[in-house]
């Protein structure tokens, strides 16, 4: 199957990184058209003191309605939702929002992994997987399980990578479909499937 | 084993547990339910949970230890400073108006919003006319939390916390350090109430002021969570508190109607006046 037949059956994007994620998701997340059908879920590792600036900083970089994940919320076609600071972020069934403060994963909280693992459980093949930079091993056994289910693997080429660990465990652990530059995912986010019609609101 | 069989054997094991020893699981959230079994399953060295469903009916330890894995965790003292804060600068000057007062900590866990709650009340000057109903399933985190006792490597995140609070006085004020533990002020329990209580299966126990219920209601799916909150709204007075986690909402449940915002960024509602 080719990438583009792949892609258009896509419902679902799960996005991990942490350090240099905030500029590697600046160049990604300004590429989503407005209107695509799936949704995008971003766990970026965060001081958890601090409270998350990440919603107002990109969106007035996005054209997609930005969210923090709201437990229990149904989850909305071209929205991107960011995990919010000490919780963990799941996708449970409906698809919805279910968010936990369960003990850390990979010492991280977000963890990558619970988000792409509970993902891949409900979206199975229709999901997106991709590994950014980021100095940390989580997400290496959650981009597993994406391609396990069925779903699409994409992993930043760790020699473009501000911090190269995650992409390198990631591969390491499982060759994905795809390694890529920053720009290249960016495209390929570009051309994601698009509902035509309904052009949701942006959020709060 | 598929997913679609760890699925079927995840509802039997729930279904199992809650025939025989009538703990009932049945309505929490299911992606955060999977991943503690599958956390379960490596601990007890099971391959399936059908394996896992064998022992729990014919070994009740194994409950036991299987709860640990699937009640509320532990949280931080003073978790959310600026909640805490909240309370003391908003809340509490109305709860001072009452001759008595009860509070209902729900989903206490190991206890530490309990104590958090004890130690704002007694800086606040209201501890002592206070009763707070500390209640949770877990017999056994009831049993730590009842004990007090915490490792000592938590406390300098406790205290911060408490300082951030808007705390009158420093935290080390309230325990003894022992052997590596933080033993807290025996005098903070007198007026806790530790009592085993369900939010799925049991009803209200009293008229409270205050319902502080944090990170609990996203471990239960929305039935469940509606059923909670009805219970909270059945609990509480007349313009009672209701304060629920930084990421929770009421927006989907039927009772939220019944509440108002009070403090909108820190979750904390006051039930309607008339209804």
């Amino acid at each position: 199957m080719t990438v583009t037949s792949l892609r258009s059956r896509i419902d679902g994007v799960v996005l991990g990184t942490s350090a240099g994620g905030v500029e590697a998701l600046s160049v990604l997340l300004p590429a989503l058209e407005p209107d695509i059908r799936a949704a995008v879920f971003v766990v970026l590792h965060l001081p958890k003191e601090r409270p998350s600036l990440l919603v107002e900083l990109f969106q007035h970089k996005c054209r997609v309605a930005v969210c923090e994940a709201m437990d229990k919320a149904p989850v909305e076609p071209g929205t991107v939702y960011f995990a919010p600071p000490d919780y963990h972020l799941l996708i449970d069934r409906g698809p919805s929002i279910a968010l936990s403060a369960d003990d850390l994963v990979n010492f991280s909280r977000p963890s990558v992994d619970v988000l792409f693992e509970s993902a891949a459980d409900v979206y199975k093949e229709r999901l997106l997987g991709i590994i950014l930079t980021g100095a940390s091993h989580d997400g290496a056994a959650g981009l597993d399980a994406v391609a396990s289910a069925g779903g699409l693997t994409i992993v930043q080429d760790p020699a473009t990578a501000e911090s190269r660990t995650m992409g390198e465990a990631a591969v390491r652990r499982r060759k994905p479909d795809l390694v890529l530059s920053l720009p290249a995912i960016a495209r390929l986010l570009g051309t994601l499937d698009r509902t035509g019609g309904r052009q949701p609101g942006r959020e709060q | 084993m598929t997913d679609r069989d760890f699925d079927i054997e995840l509802q039997l094991l729930i279904d199992a547990i809650y025939l025989k020893y009538h703990y009932d699981f049945r309505g929490y959230a299911t992606a955060s339910l999977k991943r503690r079994l599958r956390t379960a399953m490596g601990h007890f060295g099971v391959q399936t949970l059908s394996q896992l469903q064998h022992r729990v009916v014919h070994e009740p330890s194994t409950l036991t230890a299987l709860l640990n894995f699937l009640t509320v965790p532990a949280s931080d003292m003073f978790r959310d400073p600026s909640y805490f804060r909240s309370l003391r600068e908003n809340v509490v000057p109305l709860l001072r108006t009452y001759p008595s007062l009860k509070v209902w900590v729900a989903g206490c866990s190991t206890g530490e919003e309990v104590y958090s709650l004890a130690i704002l009340l007694r800086e606040e000057g209201l501890l002592s006319r206070t009763i707070i109903y500390a209640t949770d399933i877990n017999p056994e985190t009831l049993q730590k939390a009842e004990s007090g006792v915490y490792d000592a490597q938590r406390v300098s995140g406790f205290t911060e916390n408490h300082r951030r609070s808007g705390a009158r006085a420093s935290l080390s004020e309230y325990y003894t350090a022992r052997y590596g533990r933080a033993v807290f002020d025996k005098s903070l329990k007198a007026n806790i109430v530790f009592s085993d209580h369900s939010l799925a299966t049991d009803s209200v126990f009293a008229e409270v002021q205050l319902v502080s219920c944090r990170n609990v209601l996203i471990y239960f799916n929305r039935e469940l969570q509606d059923r909670a909150i009805g219970l909270f709204c059945d609990s509480l007075c007349r313009k009672g508190f209701l304060g629920i986690g930084a990421k929770e909402s009421l927006r989907f449940s039927s009772h939220g109607d019944a509440f108002v915002e009070f403090v909108k960024n820190e979750r904390i509602f006051q039930k309607r006046d008339r209804m």
